[in-house]
């Protein structure tokens, strides 16, 4: 019957890195390349341990709510509908944000391809164009990476405001309980954990 | 005695409640669902005003209190 002492650790201070990289990307697209790392380390934290230590203890974004949320007096912190914390929702909301991502490289591949040209725009909810001119003027890459650049930052960017708009409406994290990743990864962890759970039985 | 009790069938395991607990009473199990240490919990409340699924909450239970 121990309680763990109250410490602060480093990444408890990542929500400034979400900050951040939304403002690298404002200046230079080709940062938003970054936002991968926000992809793939949950997934090897799921894949390979089996946890969501990310969401758990070092997700930028899930920190930012929080501190715009409850610290800045943010949000309503009233409990949002059931229904967005459902399995039918979460895991639609899953379907249609992997969607999405899938039609956002497969423009990059048209441009990669040479069907398309570099369109330096940002799209909002996956509907409203905004002009991202500003943030690209050629590089040492190819027009694709750029591309995949105003691509991913949309999708970045669309999913932080929709995040937003849920912690001043309802709780602060609200977004997690539908955040694709975090289904995606416990999604992963309630597999792994039946498998440990039948080598246990078998043994 | 007043307990906190976590409905693991809607709880998302995004851990926000295993971060406002002030005693460090849940943690969460296999990256599945959240889990209270009844031993340790005061049923202060603080990770059902958190939980942004609304599955963890506070509640009456009868064989804590002896
Ligand atoms: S659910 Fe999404 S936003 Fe929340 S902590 Fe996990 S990855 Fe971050
Ligand atoms: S009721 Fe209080 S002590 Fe009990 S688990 Fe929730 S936050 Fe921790
Ligand atoms: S805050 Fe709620 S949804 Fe998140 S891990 Fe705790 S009980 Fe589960």
């Amino acid at each position: 019957m121990k309680t763990k002492a109250k410490k602060g650790h480093w990444y408890d201070y990542l929500w400034i890195w979400s900050i951040v990289y939304f403002a690298l990307g404002f200046f230079n697209i080709l940062f938003a390349w970054l936002g991968l790392i926000d992809f793939v380390l949950p997934l090897i934290f799921a894949i390979v341990g089996g946890n969501k230590w990310f969401c758990n203890h070092m997700c930028g974004r899930g920190q930012l709510f929080w501190v715009l949320g409850r610290n800045l007096k943010c949000s309503r912190r009233k409990q949002a509908p059931k229904w967005i914390s459902s399995k039918w929702f979460r895991y639609g909301f899953l379907t249609f944000f992997m969607t999405m991502f899938g039609t956002m490289i497969f423009q990059t591949y048209l441009v990669f391809s040479g069907a398309e040209s570099l369109r330096k725009a940002v799209k909002l909810f996956w509907t409203f164009k905004v002009p991202w001119k500003w943030a690209y003027n050629g590089s040492v890459f190819p027009d694709w990476v750029a591309q995949f650049g105003f691509g991913f930052y949309s999708l970045m960017l669309t999913s932080t405001l929709i995040g937003l708009i849920m912690m001043v409406l309802y709780k602060e994290r609200t977004w997690c309980s539908f955040c694709p990743m975090g289904t995606m990864t416990q999604g992963i962890c309630k597999i792994k954990a039946k498998e440990k759970e039948i080598d246990h039985d078998v043994k | 005695m007043r307990k906190a009790a976590n409905d693991i069938s809607r709880c998302v395991a995004c851990g926000v409640c295993a971060l406002q607990c002030p005693r460090g009473a849940i943690d969460i199990y296999r990256g599945c669902y959240a889990v209270v240490d009844v031993k340790t919990c005061v049923g202060c409340g603080i990770c059902e005003k958190a939980c942004p699924a609304g599955s963890i909450r506070v509640k009456e239970t009868e064989e804590a209190s002896k």
